[in-house]
């Protein structure tokens, strides 16, 4: 079973809400520099899953394995410094700080680690995070808007940016919890067009998408999740004819 | 100097120079250009600047830093007596002290934030205002207040061989500090605790501190710690607010327990909110005005309200002086509540904000252009 070319593996984790079982027997293997889609109806506990990785939420058991590191019981920071970077499902943004600050924040991060007391020099001298920054939010099409405040942007462009502060950090393992969600569908097309250029670049990705549209042109893999279980996976072709995903879609969730 | 600073950061810089050194000369005509009102001026400036770093930049709001201030004047109180009459030492044993203390009660009280972060601060400092009122009192002289007295053993000073002659009194390098260079003394810290605010709130450091304030949660899943930046930013505020008690005791030497008390805690958050949080400038100017007022205010009396309403008739300028009465003397505070709730009501982002406002309608009849309309940062 063990995969040399898997990454990112969550082993047996169950996540209980009181008397809620939102995580059942969760084993999910994700290989390096593969895009995984996650997909399922509303409250599957897709977000749920992700919280569980990424140290929001610890699993009431099971654990999660990053690269051989296992990743429960370890802070989000700590886990982000080990190259692990989310994009939120509501955007998770400084709001207040310029849309340019906001990019710059996570490269420092990546930089100078989770703590550097550099408090005599000025922001305005770190060109080279700057001309990172910028470049990035070049590729996401939001340079003209870099000097905006974050919280005055559309959801559309809060998404896209939350994206560039994550790509920004170059992470080994992207999480995306329904990137396109509230995006017109040429933002759409433009996201997708990005996150293919990424997956050129062998970054791995779990993405939670309702879009199947978004999901068939990146996923690799896909895991069907309802009602906290597994229910299916396999390459989108397989999931694609699989009758109990038809089952589960069609509202026969039982 | 360009890639230390931007030009905007400079001119601030070079205009805040100016105003505070030459305020002997524009304060006069408003009856406030005297040495003793311009030194509190300095020193609460320096309290509240200091303040700001952790309220205005990161965002949480203590009620207990009046603790810190306490504790930098009884440390440099200490330190005339036992070693030196000399200014410079005792304010640099105050701020070591606070920073200990602040390190100490600011690692306690950031496992919370929020209002419960709030009330922790206020818990200890009020903690440490009965301590030194009462159980420790070997070290504060409690009730009394710590004061010096000829018989002080001031051993850095007998080594050197110097005595004094009467009340002994804090100096600079033998310098008596009476006076406007009392005043200058305290305008040169003033001065250079605001440009080092000033670049920390322009280091990489103080762009962190903003964005805990923004989002915290956002910092931790970008893979920051935010524990000791936030513990960083608590306790640099509190070695502000030690080094403004030092400076206190530098111009009156006696340390009292009533200085750590949550009214005082209090004012400095006045002076920030009133002046507008986390701008760089507000704060100063909140103190400036909080004890400006104070100075006038608390100074009036009934005899003196009495001659001001005479020119009524009799029966009503009694009652004026009844109203009047109540927000004069000891109830300036109220006065000061009042102004308070006027200002967090109509002008939450205080006086800064009413100046940006100001700018923004004389920007706008001048004719804007479109960019100008779209939401700037900052
Ligand atoms: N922090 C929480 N506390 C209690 N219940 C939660 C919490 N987070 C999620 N849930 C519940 O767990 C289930 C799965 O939620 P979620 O993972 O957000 O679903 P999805 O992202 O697939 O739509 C839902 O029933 C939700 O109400
Ligand atoms: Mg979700």
């Amino acid at each position: 079973m063990t995969n040399p070319n898997v990454v990112l593996h969550v082993a047996d984790v169950h996540k209980r809400f009181g008397g809620l079982h939102a995580l059942a027997d969760i084993d999910l293997q994700v290989e390096e520099g593969k895009t995984h889609a996650i997909i399922g109806p509303n409250g599957a506990g897709k977000s749920t899953l992700l919280n569980v990785i990424i140290g929001k939420l610890a699993p009431s058991s099971g654990q999660v394995v990053f690269d051989g590191a296992v990743l429960t019981g370890r802070k989000p920071f700590q886990i982000n410094q080990l190259g692990i970077a989310r994009v939120f499902q509501t955007p998770e943004i400084f709001a207040d700080l310029s849309v340019l600050h906001n990019v710059m924040i996570p490269a420092l991060a990546k930089r100078d680690g989770m703590f550097k007391l550099n408090m005599l020099r000025a922001l305005d001298s770190e060109t080279g995070i700057r001309a990172e920054a910028e470049d990035m939010l070049e590729d996401v099409g939001m340079l003209a808007r870099r000097d905006m405040l974050a919280g005055s942007l559309s959801r559309g462009d809060k998404r896209r940016m939350e994206l560039a502060m994550c790509l920004i950090q170059h992470p080994r393992l992207l999480l995306l919890d329904e990137p396109t969600a509230g995006m017109s569908r040429h933002d759409t097309n433009t996201t997708i067009e990005l996150l293919q250029k990424i997956k050129a670049r062998g970054m791995t990705k779990v993405i939670i998408e309702h879009d199947m549209h978004v999901v068939f042109s990146l996923a690799d893999k896909i895991s069907v999740l309802a009602q906290g279980r597994i229910i299916a996976d396999g390459s989108p072709d397989e999931v694609r004819g699989n009758p109990k995903v038809q089952e589960a879609y069609l509202g026969g969730t039982h | 100097m360009t890639n230390l600073m931007s030009r905007n950061d400079l001119l601030l810089f070079a205009g805040f120079t100016l105003v505070v050194l030459t305020m002997p000369i524009w304060l006069a005509p408003f009856g406030a250009g005297y040495p003793d009102l311009l030194q509190r001026f300095m020193i609460f400036g320096i309290f509240a600047v200091g303040f700001n770093i952790l309220f205005g930049l990161t965002g949480y709001l203590s009620f207990g830093h009046a603790a810190f201030f306490g504790v930098g004047s009884y440390a440099a109180v200490w330190s005339f007596k036992l070693l030196t009459l000399d200014a410079i030492p005792a304010i640099l044993f105050a701020v070591i002290i606070s920073g200990l203390f602040a390190l100490v009660i600011g690692y306690l009280c950031l496992r919370r934030s929020g209002i419960y972060f709030s009330i922790l601060t206020l818990a200890f400092a009020q903690m440490s205002y009965n301590l030194a009122y009462s159980v420790l009192t070997p070290i504060t002289n409690g009730e009394t207040g710590l004061q010096l007295t000829l018989n002080d053993p001031r051993s850095l000073d007998a080594v050197l061989g110097q005595s004094v002659a009467g009340q002994p009194v804090p100096n600079l390098l033998g310098q008596p500090l009476s006076g406007y260079a009392g005043f200058y003394f305290c305008a040169g810290f003033l001065i250079l605790a605001f440009f080092l605010a000033q670049r920390i709130a322009g280091s990489p450091f103080g762009m962190m501190l903003k964005a805990i304030k923004s989002n915290q949660t956002r910092m931790q899943f970008t893979g920051f710690n935010t524990r000791p930046y936030a513990l960083s930013a608590f306790v640099i505020s509190g070695m502000y607010a030690g080094l403004a008690g030092a400076l206190l005791a530098v111009t009156d030497p006696l340390a009292g327990a009533e200085r750590m008390q949550w009214t005082a805690s209090g004012e400095v958050v006045l002076m920030t909110i009133l002046g507008g949080v986390g701008t760089l400038i507000g704060p100063v100017i909140g103190a400036w005005l909080i004890k400006y007022f104070e100075n006038i205010l608390s100074a009036l009396n009934d005899q003196i309200l009495a001659r001001f309403w005479s020119f009524l008739p009799d029966g009503a300028a009694d009652t004026m002086v009844a109203i009047t009465g109540k927000f004069v003397g000891d109830g300036w505070f109220l006065t000061l509540g009042l102004v308070f709730v006027i200002v967090v009501i109509f002008l939450p982002g205080g006086i800064m904000e009413g100046v940006r406002r100001i700018a923004g309608m004389f920007r706008r009849r001048s004719g804007s252009s479109p960019a100008t309309r779209t939401q700037p940062a900052e």
